[in-house]
């Protein structure tokens, strides 16, 4: 987490019963509100992530649901000439793992021909997040793709902080162990807060 | 997977044995991802019931590993890009 996030946090804390969550609505899709604060906090830290899966900033490709586009194939031939390799990040090899576990080979084949294409999609569910993110909080209506862009997003969040703080099963647990003014406290206090965000938009949409 | 769900019946499922089919798609515990959500990916990705989809959630919780899918490898590596966008940690494996 960033300092800017980190900063984010204090206004936070004393907003934060104010997120409604996520609710179905009845013509389809969910809707929830949140604090100035929280939808901050939660743009600051998908723009991070973003920055991350595209650490170059190339234009994202806007790739069609159906079918195969022009971009695809050159997103293709481009993996083909940069041959990627598993990412020395953790968390970027988080983000885009090994298609297979045994089998370098296979794995560096398998990278090749989709790595590009995962970023691209996590690019855009992070790009939609934000596009649906009003900066000043409020209600938020979301209809069922673009929650699932949300859920993608925020996912790639927690995977992202989980990776840095080390999170395991035990994460209650490693949390209270923290003493109250460990530097790491606060991100903790953010990785337990999206869990909740996200699980209360699993629930809307399940 | 993090945050224990409620507690939910699980008779033993009499799903077709996949040992005859030769690559298979496997999902690998990861502190992270929630049990709601991994159940709800289960789901909506390959249409599975919500039992079905709860029991290889709990398989991949409890044995640190499930056999999501099995066929051919073409689609098992579809089944893996599919699951890497919801960060799922996922991967193909020649099932001999």
């Amino acid at each position: 987490m960033g300092h800017r996030a980190a900063r984010q946090l204090a206004r936070l804390r004393s907003l934060r019963a104010r997120m409604e969550p996520f609710r179905p609505t009845r013509g389809g899709g969910v809707r929830a509100a949140l604090a100035p604060a929280e939808a901050s906090l939660l743009r600051s830290l998908v723009g991070q992530v973003l920055a991350l899966i595209a650490p170059d900033g190339p234009p994202v490709a806007h790739v069609q649901p159906d079918g195969v586009s022009a971009w695809d194939a050159l997103d293709a031939l481009d993996a083909q000439l940069t041959a990627p390799q598993t990412p020395e990040d953790p968390v970027l090899a988080r983000l885009l793992p090994d298609g297979y576990r045994d089998d370098p080979e296979a794995a560096n084949e398998f990278r090749k021909y989709t790595e590009s294409g995962l970023r691209g999609a996590k690019q855009q569910a992070a790009q939609e997040m934000l596009d649906t993110l009003p900066e000043a909080g409020g209600r938020i209506q979301l209809t069922n793709d673009q929650a699932h862009a949300w859920l993608k997003a925020l996912n790639d969040v927690r995977l992202a902080l989980g990776v840095r703080l080390g999170v395991t099963e035990e994460f209650e647990e490693q949390w209270s162990r923290l003493a109250a003014d460990d530097p790491q406290w606060a991100a903790y206090e953010v990785y337990a807060w999206l869990g909740a965000v996200q699980e209360s938009l699993v629930q809307a949409l399940a | 997977m993090s945050v224990a769900p409620a507690e939910v019946d699980l008779p033993r499922s009499a799903d077709r044995p996949v040992s005859d089919k030769p690559w298979v798609t496997i999902v690998w515990n990861d502190p992270v991802n929630l049990m709601t959500y991994v159940t709800y990916v289960f789901q909506h990705v390959f249409g599975y019931p919500k039992k079905k989809a709860t029991k290889l959630m709990l398989d991949v919780h409890h044995k640190g590993k499930a056999v999501v899918a099995a066929g051919a490898r073409e689609a098992m590596e579809h089944n893996v890009e599919v699951l890497h966008g919801y960060g799922l940690w996922a991967t193909v494996q020649h099932d001999s």
